[in-house]
Protein backbone atom coordinates (compact mmCIF):
# COMPACT_ATOMS: atom_id res chain seq x y z
CA UNK A 1 0.00 0.00 0.00
CA UNK A 2 1.43 3.72 -0.86
CA UNK A 3 2.13 5.38 2.18
CA UNK A 4 -0.45 8.36 2.71
CA UNK A 5 0.35 12.04 0.74
CA UNK A 6 1.79 14.38 2.42
CA UNK A 7 0.36 17.76 3.32
CA UNK A 8 1.56 20.49 1.99
CA UNK A 9 3.49 23.00 4.16
CA UNK A 10 3.12 26.54 4.29
CA UNK A 11 6.34 28.67 4.67
CA UNK A 12 5.74 32.28 5.32
CA UNK A 13 9.24 33.65 4.53
CA UNK A 14 12.19 31.37 2.59
CA UNK A 15 15.31 31.73 3.36
CA UNK A 16 17.31 34.02 1.81
CA UNK A 17 20.19 31.53 1.61
CA UNK A 18 21.06 28.94 -0.16
CA UNK A 19 22.95 27.23 2.86
CA UNK A 20 25.88 27.19 5.15
CA UNK A 21 29.40 26.15 5.17
CA UNK A 22 31.69 25.11 7.15
CA UNK A 23 35.40 27.69 7.67
CA UNK A 24 38.65 26.93 8.99
CA UNK A 25 41.65 25.11 7.91
CA UNK A 26 40.52 21.45 8.74
CA UNK A 27 37.78 21.34 6.67
CA UNK A 28 37.69 20.08 3.51
CA UNK A 29 34.58 20.35 1.74
CA UNK A 30 34.97 17.58 -0.88
CA UNK A 31 34.96 15.01 1.42
CA UNK A 32 31.12 14.83 2.89
CA UNK A 33 28.44 15.20 1.55
CA UNK A 34 26.03 18.32 2.27
CA UNK A 35 22.93 17.69 4.24
CA UNK A 36 19.91 18.70 2.84
CA UNK A 37 17.51 20.46 5.04
CA UNK A 38 14.12 21.13 3.72
CA UNK A 39 12.27 24.29 3.46
CA UNK A 40 9.61 23.32 6.05
CA UNK A 41 12.16 21.46 7.98
CA UNK A 42 14.23 25.43 8.05
CA UNK A 43 10.71 27.30 8.68
CA UNK A 44 10.07 25.08 11.71
CA UNK A 45 13.63 25.63 12.90
CA UNK A 46 13.13 29.53 12.57
CA UNK A 47 9.31 29.63 13.74
CA UNK A 48 10.23 27.50 16.62
CA UNK A 49 13.74 28.55 18.13
CA UNK A 50 14.02 32.05 16.56
CA UNK A 51 10.28 33.32 16.55
CA UNK A 52 9.69 31.70 19.60
CA UNK A 53 6.17 29.84 18.37
CA UNK A 54 5.21 26.64 20.57
CA UNK A 55 4.66 23.33 18.40
CA UNK A 56 1.21 24.41 18.44
CA UNK A 57 1.03 27.70 17.60
CA UNK A 58 3.85 26.81 14.71
CA UNK A 59 1.88 23.86 12.96
CA UNK A 60 -0.77 26.18 12.84
CA UNK A 61 0.97 28.47 11.05
CA UNK A 62 2.64 26.25 8.64
CA UNK A 63 -0.71 23.79 7.81
CA UNK A 64 0.59 20.85 9.52
CA UNK A 65 -0.44 19.02 12.52
CA UNK A 66 1.25 19.43 15.98
CA UNK A 67 2.71 15.62 15.67
CA UNK A 68 3.64 16.50 12.33
CA UNK A 69 5.07 19.17 13.15
CA UNK A 70 7.18 18.23 16.10
CA UNK A 71 8.45 15.45 13.73
CA UNK A 72 9.70 18.37 10.97
CA UNK A 73 11.81 19.90 14.07
CA UNK A 74 13.16 16.84 15.55
CA UNK A 75 14.16 15.96 12.34
CA UNK A 76 15.89 19.31 12.08
CA UNK A 77 17.38 19.35 15.17
CA UNK A 78 19.38 16.18 14.27
CA UNK A 79 20.33 17.12 10.90
CA UNK A 80 21.33 20.48 12.61
CA UNK A 81 23.28 18.71 14.76
CA UNK A 82 24.66 16.08 12.10
CA UNK A 83 26.41 18.85 10.37
CA UNK A 84 28.23 20.73 13.48
CA UNK A 85 29.37 17.51 14.74
CA UNK A 86 30.59 16.36 11.02
CA UNK A 87 31.32 19.56 10.03
CA UNK A 88 29.34 19.14 7.12
CA UNK A 89 27.60 21.84 4.50
CA UNK A 90 24.10 22.54 5.09
CA UNK A 91 22.40 22.99 2.08
CA UNK A 92 18.23 24.38 2.29
CA UNK A 93 16.31 22.99 -0.61
CA UNK A 94 12.85 21.05 -1.86
CA UNK A 95 10.37 19.76 0.49
CA UNK A 96 6.68 19.21 -0.17
CA UNK A 97 5.71 23.33 0.33
CA UNK A 98 4.42 26.31 -0.73
CA UNK A 99 4.75 29.72 -0.54
CA UNK A 100 2.60 32.09 1.05
CA UNK A 101 2.93 35.65 1.42
CA UNK A 102 0.63 37.44 4.59
CA UNK A 103 -3.11 38.14 3.39
CA UNK A 104 -5.66 40.76 4.15
CA UNK A 105 -8.74 41.96 4.10
CA UNK A 106 -10.45 45.26 3.11
CA UNK A 107 -13.44 46.29 5.22
CA UNK A 108 -14.82 48.88 2.39
CA UNK A 109 -14.65 47.10 -0.62
CA UNK A 110 -14.69 43.53 0.79
CA UNK A 111 -11.83 41.94 -1.03
CA UNK A 112 -8.67 40.21 -0.01
CA UNK A 113 -5.80 40.48 -1.10
CA UNK A 114 -2.19 39.36 -0.50
CA UNK A 115 1.31 41.56 -0.32
CA UNK A 116 4.16 40.25 -3.05
CA UNK A 117 6.24 42.38 -1.80
CA UNK A 118 7.20 41.56 1.58
CA UNK A 119 9.86 44.06 1.92
CA UNK A 120 7.17 46.81 1.80
CA UNK A 121 4.09 47.16 4.18
CA UNK A 122 0.94 47.49 2.59
CA UNK A 123 -1.44 50.19 3.98
CA UNK A 124 -3.97 50.87 1.45
CA UNK A 125 -6.32 48.25 -0.29
CA UNK A 126 -5.45 48.01 -3.89
CA UNK A 127 -8.48 48.32 -5.33
CA UNK A 128 -10.59 51.22 -3.35
CA UNK A 129 -7.16 52.69 -1.61
CA UNK A 130 -8.97 52.49 2.24
CA UNK A 131 -6.85 52.12 5.25
CA UNK A 132 -9.19 49.72 6.91
CA UNK A 133 -7.21 46.73 6.01
CA UNK A 134 -7.18 43.58 8.54
CA UNK A 135 -5.01 40.77 8.63
CA UNK A 136 -6.45 37.94 7.46
CA UNK A 137 -6.07 34.39 7.55
CA UNK A 138 -6.51 32.26 4.56
CA UNK A 139 -6.81 28.93 6.01
CA UNK A 140 -9.71 29.32 8.45
CA UNK A 141 -11.28 32.29 6.95
CA UNK A 142 -11.29 34.45 9.68
CA UNK A 143 -10.27 38.31 9.88
CA UNK A 144 -7.46 38.72 12.75
CA UNK A 145 -8.30 41.56 14.34
CA UNK A 146 -5.25 43.32 13.75
CA UNK A 147 -1.78 42.69 12.33
CA UNK A 148 -0.01 42.14 15.40
CA UNK A 149 2.47 44.32 16.27
CA UNK A 150 5.81 43.50 18.77
CA UNK A 151 7.83 46.61 20.46
CA UNK A 152 10.95 45.17 19.43
CA UNK A 153 13.38 46.75 17.42
CA UNK A 154 15.41 45.70 14.81
CA UNK A 155 19.06 47.53 14.32
CA UNK A 156 21.89 47.67 11.80
CA UNK A 157 25.10 46.11 12.77
CA UNK A 158 27.49 48.42 11.38
CA UNK A 159 25.81 51.67 11.86
CA UNK A 160 23.46 51.84 14.42
CA UNK A 161 19.74 52.69 12.73
CA UNK A 162 16.90 51.11 14.05
CA UNK A 163 13.68 50.62 13.14
CA UNK A 164 10.19 48.51 14.77
CA UNK A 165 9.90 44.90 13.91
CA UNK A 166 7.23 43.95 11.44
CA UNK A 167 5.71 40.64 12.50
CA UNK A 168 6.11 37.55 10.43
CA UNK A 169 8.99 39.50 8.37
CA UNK A 170 12.47 38.36 10.00
CA UNK A 171 14.99 41.28 10.61
CA UNK A 172 17.27 39.59 8.81
CA UNK A 173 15.52 40.31 5.50
CA UNK A 174 15.22 43.13 6.05
CA UNK A 175 18.12 45.82 4.83
CA UNK A 176 19.13 49.05 6.25
CA UNK A 177 18.65 52.29 4.17
CA UNK A 178 21.74 54.10 5.51
CA UNK A 179 24.01 51.43 4.39
CA UNK A 180 22.27 48.45 3.14
CA UNK A 181 23.45 45.88 5.44
CA UNK A 182 21.07 43.49 6.96
CA UNK A 183 19.44 44.02 10.36
CA UNK A 184 19.24 41.88 12.97
CA UNK A 185 16.87 41.86 16.01
CA UNK A 186 17.80 43.92 19.18
CA UNK A 187 15.44 42.65 22.17
CA UNK A 188 13.61 39.26 21.92
CA UNK A 189 10.33 39.34 23.85
CA UNK A 190 8.55 35.71 24.42
CA UNK A 191 5.69 35.66 22.23
CA UNK A 192 3.60 33.65 24.75
CA UNK B 1 0.53 49.71 -14.21
CA UNK B 2 -1.18 47.00 -15.71
CA UNK B 3 -3.66 44.94 -13.62
CA UNK B 4 -5.20 41.61 -15.20
CA UNK B 5 -9.06 40.86 -14.44
CA UNK B 6 -10.74 37.68 -14.92
CA UNK B 7 -13.78 38.13 -17.26
CA UNK B 8 -16.84 36.31 -18.04
CA UNK B 9 -17.41 37.55 -21.28
CA UNK B 10 -15.82 40.11 -23.94
CA UNK B 11 -17.45 43.51 -23.04
CA UNK B 12 -16.62 45.75 -19.77
CA UNK B 13 -19.96 45.25 -18.67
CA UNK B 14 -19.21 41.60 -17.82
CA UNK B 15 -19.18 39.96 -14.99
CA UNK B 16 -15.80 39.26 -12.54
CA UNK B 17 -15.22 35.82 -13.77
CA UNK B 18 -14.83 33.69 -10.20
CA UNK B 19 -12.51 31.40 -11.62
CA UNK B 20 -8.74 32.37 -12.54
CA UNK B 21 -7.92 29.48 -14.60
CA UNK B 22 -11.01 28.58 -16.96
CA UNK B 23 -11.97 32.18 -16.73
CA UNK B 24 -13.39 33.15 -20.54
CA UNK B 25 -11.14 36.60 -20.98
CA UNK B 26 -8.65 38.42 -19.30
CA UNK B 27 -8.92 42.01 -19.39
CA UNK B 28 -5.17 43.34 -19.45
CA UNK B 29 -5.86 47.51 -18.23
CA UNK B 30 -3.22 49.68 -17.86
CA UNK B 31 -4.01 52.41 -15.24
CA UNK B 32 -1.56 54.77 -17.03
CA UNK B 33 -2.92 55.16 -20.43
CA UNK B 34 -6.49 53.66 -19.39
CA UNK B 35 -6.56 51.31 -22.39
CA UNK B 36 -8.31 48.04 -22.30
CA UNK B 37 -7.26 44.95 -23.86
CA UNK B 38 -9.29 41.80 -24.04
CA UNK B 39 -7.55 38.32 -24.47
CA UNK B 40 -9.50 35.26 -25.05
CA UNK B 41 -8.14 32.43 -22.16
CA UNK B 42 -6.90 29.97 -24.42
CA UNK B 43 -7.32 26.84 -21.21
CA UNK B 44 -11.00 27.68 -20.62
CA UNK B 45 -11.91 23.67 -21.58
CA UNK B 46 -8.65 22.84 -20.45
CA UNK B 47 -8.76 19.58 -18.24
CA UNK B 48 -5.62 20.09 -16.13
CA UNK B 49 -3.26 22.53 -15.36
CA UNK B 50 -5.06 25.33 -16.49
CA UNK B 51 -3.98 27.47 -13.63
CA UNK B 52 -0.45 27.43 -14.67
CA UNK B 53 -0.67 27.88 -18.06
CA UNK B 54 -3.06 31.04 -17.11
CA UNK B 55 -0.47 32.65 -15.18
CA UNK B 56 1.70 32.51 -18.19
CA UNK B 57 -0.42 34.24 -20.60
CA UNK B 58 -1.01 37.20 -18.00
CA UNK B 59 2.23 37.13 -16.74
CA UNK B 60 3.88 37.62 -20.51
CA UNK B 61 1.97 40.44 -20.39
CA UNK B 62 3.95 42.08 -17.37
CA UNK B 63 0.68 42.80 -15.18
CA UNK B 64 1.23 43.85 -11.39
CA UNK B 65 -2.05 42.64 -10.36
CA UNK B 66 -4.50 40.25 -10.69
CA UNK B 67 -8.38 40.57 -9.98
CA UNK B 68 -10.08 37.08 -9.46
CA UNK B 69 -12.96 35.57 -7.60
CA UNK B 70 -10.46 32.32 -6.45
CA UNK B 71 -7.12 31.26 -7.00
CA UNK B 72 -6.17 27.52 -6.95
CA UNK B 73 -3.64 25.92 -4.84
CA UNK B 74 -1.14 25.22 -7.75
CA UNK B 75 -1.09 28.69 -8.74
CA UNK B 76 -1.09 30.97 -5.57
CA UNK B 77 2.87 30.20 -4.73
CA UNK B 78 3.87 31.15 -8.46
CA UNK B 79 1.31 33.85 -8.36
CA UNK B 80 3.45 34.81 -5.37
CA UNK B 81 6.90 33.68 -6.76
CA UNK B 82 6.75 36.34 -9.89
CA UNK B 83 6.10 39.09 -7.45
CA UNK B 84 2.03 39.78 -8.47
CA UNK B 85 -0.25 40.98 -6.13
CA UNK B 86 -3.57 38.50 -5.67
CA UNK B 87 -6.82 40.53 -4.92
CA UNK B 88 -9.90 37.95 -4.60
CA UNK B 89 -13.33 39.87 -4.76
CA UNK B 90 -16.14 37.52 -3.87
CA UNK B 91 -18.66 39.72 -4.78
CA UNK B 92 -20.50 39.86 -8.34
CA UNK B 93 -18.68 43.00 -9.85
CA UNK B 94 -18.53 43.94 -13.61
CA UNK B 95 -15.18 44.66 -15.02
CA UNK B 96 -16.14 48.09 -15.20
CA UNK B 97 -16.91 48.59 -11.86
CA UNK B 98 -13.20 47.13 -11.08
CA UNK B 99 -11.77 49.10 -13.44
CA UNK B 100 -13.23 52.42 -12.23
CA UNK B 101 -12.42 51.27 -8.34
CA UNK B 102 -8.57 51.64 -9.63
CA UNK B 103 -9.27 54.76 -11.09
CA UNK B 104 -10.09 56.52 -8.26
Amino acid sequence: MAPRARVFRKILNPPPMKGFKPYGHNVNETVNEPILIHFEEYEAFKLCDYDMYTHHQASEIMGVSRPTFTRIYASVRKKVAKAFAENRQISIDGGKVYFDSDWYSCKTCHCYFNNPQRNIELVNCPLCKSEKIYGYDVETGSAKNEVEHIADMCVCASCGYEELHKHGSPCKGEMCPQCGKRLTRKVKTNLN
Amino acid sequence: MKVAITSTGDSLDSLLDERFGRCSHFVIYDTESKSTEFVPNPNKDAENGAGPASVQVVASRNVNKIVSGEFGMKIKSLVDSLKIQMIVVKEKKTVREIIEMFNN
